[in-house]
């Protein structure tokens, strides 16, 4: 108990401050940014397995939650008929070839020795593969685009339950980290780190543009939901006595009828949508319990002391007859899966897909300022940065707007100097988030929490 | 007469624009590849470096027209530049001061330094943002273009037109004159060489008694200079704004692998590559091969082999490619 105090402390630091939060601003901003909490929790741990038990870089965060955004969308969306008889047997077609394409090439590296030649075949073969199915698959493309496009113009999915699309997510991302893995983990960190930056932006390019598959940049709207709608929830009698009875004592000094009605149905709506995010947050605190008892089974697991050995001296472990290859991508598929589960619960939570929005200095390098913030090898650290980075990044705004007024209480409410920083407050957060990270790196290289190895 | 003309069309659409944004993305390589080469890690902070020196040129030029001092014909950036340049170097030294020098002095794995970098990438964008905001901004004046395509046609008669712009006239000539005096610096001189010898084998170069400090000095003096005129330009040539500068700094990367990071002059050729195979593959060539093959074979759709949307893709699937089949670069650099 006594050797856990600082975790309990920190955690209970960032309890308060979101109580905090919820009594000076609303319990509805409160339980947002605790969500989100969660949420970013789970993209840390991601990162926090792949950086902290293996020491790999993955700055393509951002790639594998856009990923498994995708598979809420493919999972829940229901299917667009008119455009799957348009153009979905090219589109089946194109894919049918994709993997004749990749089973070729497999055969041909795996059956024949390396040569001029084999390099030329394989060329040839996936030059002429990608401009057949270009071919075949732009008319088809085109149809689907074209099946009312203010409104659909993509294929849907299947119209199954969105919650199903968390499990769907890790395997999307974790597919795809495995072809990362495989191609680019024999580079040395910072060639790796600059390598999964990039290939993250060919994944949002890719998710941007394909507008038959993911509607691209005119967003998918409307997610289906694992909770209740709040217009539907101010409607049943149960949800309505539920507040009344949990305001009674405040409803019981409004001695008027009709005032009474009224403030009853500002709580009602106000009641809801706090019902609803609560929702949210019991689905995701399940999620974020679940992987954290995995993930700390696993760090004091023999395969977990194995990890350890592997990123402390690579070369040691290799010599003790430990498969360096095979474990570093087995624990980059890992971790990028966990990043894609963090990636369509984020979807379902807003219930929107805009692959616009996903940008490197949200996805990626602010996961990264939380694992460091928070204490890389420590999984509790990892969800506390995931957490407290988080919380400063939304709440920098108000800090700033006050340090601001603080520091030009003396000028004019009309000086150019305090107008100008006044609007500038929003960018604030980044100060905050640069100057956090160069702090604790400096002063506390291993996190707020640090990794504590015991032997058991 | 039509091959002229579809070679005016390539130089115009392909080759002019290609090689101004060559140029623009080799100073940024070059400044990564010194970084990484003599201070021995991988930059991320580098596009927001870039637009910290371009804001002081635009401030600067602010403050001149307001002034009533300019070029001319030229843009008042020109006369900007050697100001903004002082600022970005000092900004970069206290940086060092503050920062880096902990690290390197400690000999921390270059990992370490690249995360501190993302550190500083995040208080330079937030000091960018909060002295001149986000939003995109143009501070070209002077003349506009040196040939217009409705002068050109007239003068060839031709159908198609060539349209240089003087920014790209002006980026390609700044390239190549600040490029030269480097090269010239860095083999000619004796800090210079003291600066290869650094980069090539540290413990050999401070036994033969090459002052650390003074190459450390040297070579962020030069990635200023380098980082503001990069910018510079490139916002003279487009437009600057703070979120465009720091995705460019994607295919600086790029640019600075694929030449073999630690190489300069692999960089600078780099860059071009890299702006190359971007336009080249996602031009649609419809029209030159309608001036090219005759009538009846003239292609149907626009015979784009990619989309423009996957400009960026195209430079960073080079990259891949590069660093899975040859990752020192084209031009041998440090070997990882």
């Amino acid at each position: 108990m006594r050797k856990n105090l600082n975790v309990i402390a920190a955690y209970s630091i960032m309890m308060g401050l979101i109580i905090l939060v919820g009594i000076f601003q609303s319990w509805n901003i409160a339980l947002s940014i605790f969500n989100l909490c969660l949420i970013s929790a789970v993209m840390t741990m991601g990162a926090n397995i792949q950086w902290g038990y293996a020491g790999l870089i993955n700055f393509g965060i951002m790639g594998f939650t856009a990923l498994g955004g995708l598979a809420a969308v493919l999972i829940s969306v229901d299917p667009v008929q008119e455009a799957w008889s348009a153009g979905g047997s090219n589109i089946l077609f194109s894919l049918f070839l994709i993997i004749t394409m990749v089973l070729a090439v497999r055969y041909i590296l795996k059956n024949y020795k390396k040569s001029k030649n084999r390099t030329y075949i394989v060329a040839a073969i996936i030059i002429l593969g990608i401009v057949i199915i270009r071919f075949i698959s732009e008319p088809g493309i085109e149809a689907i685009e074209d099946v009312e496009p203010a409104k659909t113009g993509f294929l849907g999915g299947l119209g199954l339950p969105i919650i199903l699309s968390w499990v769907v997510g890790a395997f999307f991302a974790g597919g795809l980290a495995f072809v990362i893995g495989k191609v680019a983990l024999g580079l040395r960190a910072d060639y790796l780190a600059i390598a999964t930056l990039l290939i993250s932006e060919i994944v949002i390019a890719i998710i941007k543009h394909e507008d038959w598959l993911t509607r691209g940049v005119k967003n998918v709207i409307g997610l289906k939901r694992p909770a209740p709608y709040e217009v539907n929830l101010q409607q049943t009698d149960w949800f309505i006595n539920f507040v009344e009875k949990f305001n009674s004592s405040k409803l019981n000094l409004i001695t008027d009828l009709a005032e009474r009605q009224s403030a009853l149905n500002q709580l009602v709506i106000e009641g809801s949508s706090v019902f609803v995010k609560l929702c949210y947050s019991g689905l995701f605190l399940v999620v974020v319990i679940i992987l954290l008892i995995l993930t700390q089974k696993a760090l004091y697991s023999p395969w977990g002391r194995m990890m350890r050995a592997i990123r402390d001296n690579e070369e040691a472990a290799n010599a003790m007859g430990k498969n360096v290859v095979k474990q570093h991508l087995l624990i980059f598929v890992l971790g990028s899966a966990i990043v894609g589960i963090a990636g369509a619960m984020l979807v379902t939570q807003d219930g929107l897909f805009t692959p616009g929005s996903y940008r490197p200095l949200r996805y990626t390098f602010l996961i990264w300022v939380m694992v460091i913030v928070g204490g890389s090898g420590n999984n509790f650290g990892a969800i506390l940065g995931g957490f407290v980075v988080w919380f400063l990044w939304i709440e920098a705004a108000p800090i700033g707007l006050y340090l601001v007024n603080l520091t030009t209480a003396g000028l004019d409410d009309t000086h150019f100097l305090k107008v100008h920083l006044i609007e500038s407050v929003p960018y604030f957060r980044f100060l905050m988030m640069g100057v956090g990270l160069l702090v604790i790196m400096r002063y506390r290289p291993k996190g707020i929490l640090p990794e504590k190895i015991e032997i058991k | 007469m039509d091959f002229v003309n579809a070679i005016i069309l390539l130089l115009n659409y392909i080759f002019v624009p290609a090689l101004a944004y060559g140029s623009q993305l080799a100073l940024g390589a070059i400044f990564v590849t010194l970084i990484y080469g003599i201070l021995r890690f991988a930059n991320f902070a580098t596009g927001d470096m870039m637009s910290f020196g371009t804001m002081f040129v635009i401030l600067f030029t602010w403050y001149f027209q307001s002034v009533g001092i300019s070029l001319g014909v030229l843009p008042t950036a020109l006369l900007a530049i050697p100001f903004a340049v002082i600022f970005m170097v000092s900004y970069m030294l206290i940086i060092d001061k503050f920062v880096f020098k902990y690290y390197r002095t400690k000999k921390s794995p270059p990992v370490q330094l690249a995360m501190v970098s993302i550190g500083v990438m995040f208080v330079t964008q937030a000091v960018v943002r909060i002295i001149i905001g986000p939003s995109d901004r143009r501070f070209f004046d002077g003349e506009k273009f040196l040939i217009k395509a409705g002068e050109f046609k007239e003068m060839t008669g031709l159908n198609e037109g060539l349209a240089i712009k003087s920014t790209q006239v002006i980026t390609i000539i700044v390239t190549l004159i600040l490029v030269s005096t480097l090269f010239w610096f860095l083999n000619k001189t004796k800090t210079g060489k003291s600066m290869r010898a650094y980069s090539d084998n540290e413990d050999l170069a401070l036994l033969s008694g090459i002052d650390p400090k003074k190459i450390v000095m040297t070579t962020w003096f030069i990635a200023g200079i380098l980082a503001t005129i990069g910018g510079a330009l490139y916002g003279l040539d487009k437009s600057f704004k703070p979120f465009t500068y720091f995705n460019n700094m994607l295919p600086i990367f790029a640019a600075a692998i694929v030449g073999g990071i630690g190489n300069p002059f692999g960089a600078f050729l780099g860059g071009y590559v890299i702006a190359f195979s971007e336009i080249l593959l996602t031009y649609a060539y419809r029209k030159f091969f309608m001036y090219v093959l005759p009538e009846s074979m003239e292609p149907d759709g626009l015979v784009q082999l990619l989309s423009t949307d996957y400009k960026f893709a195209v430079s960073f699937s080079i990259l891949v490619i590069v660093l899975l089949y040859r990752p020192s670069g084209i031009f041998k650099g440090k070997v990882l």
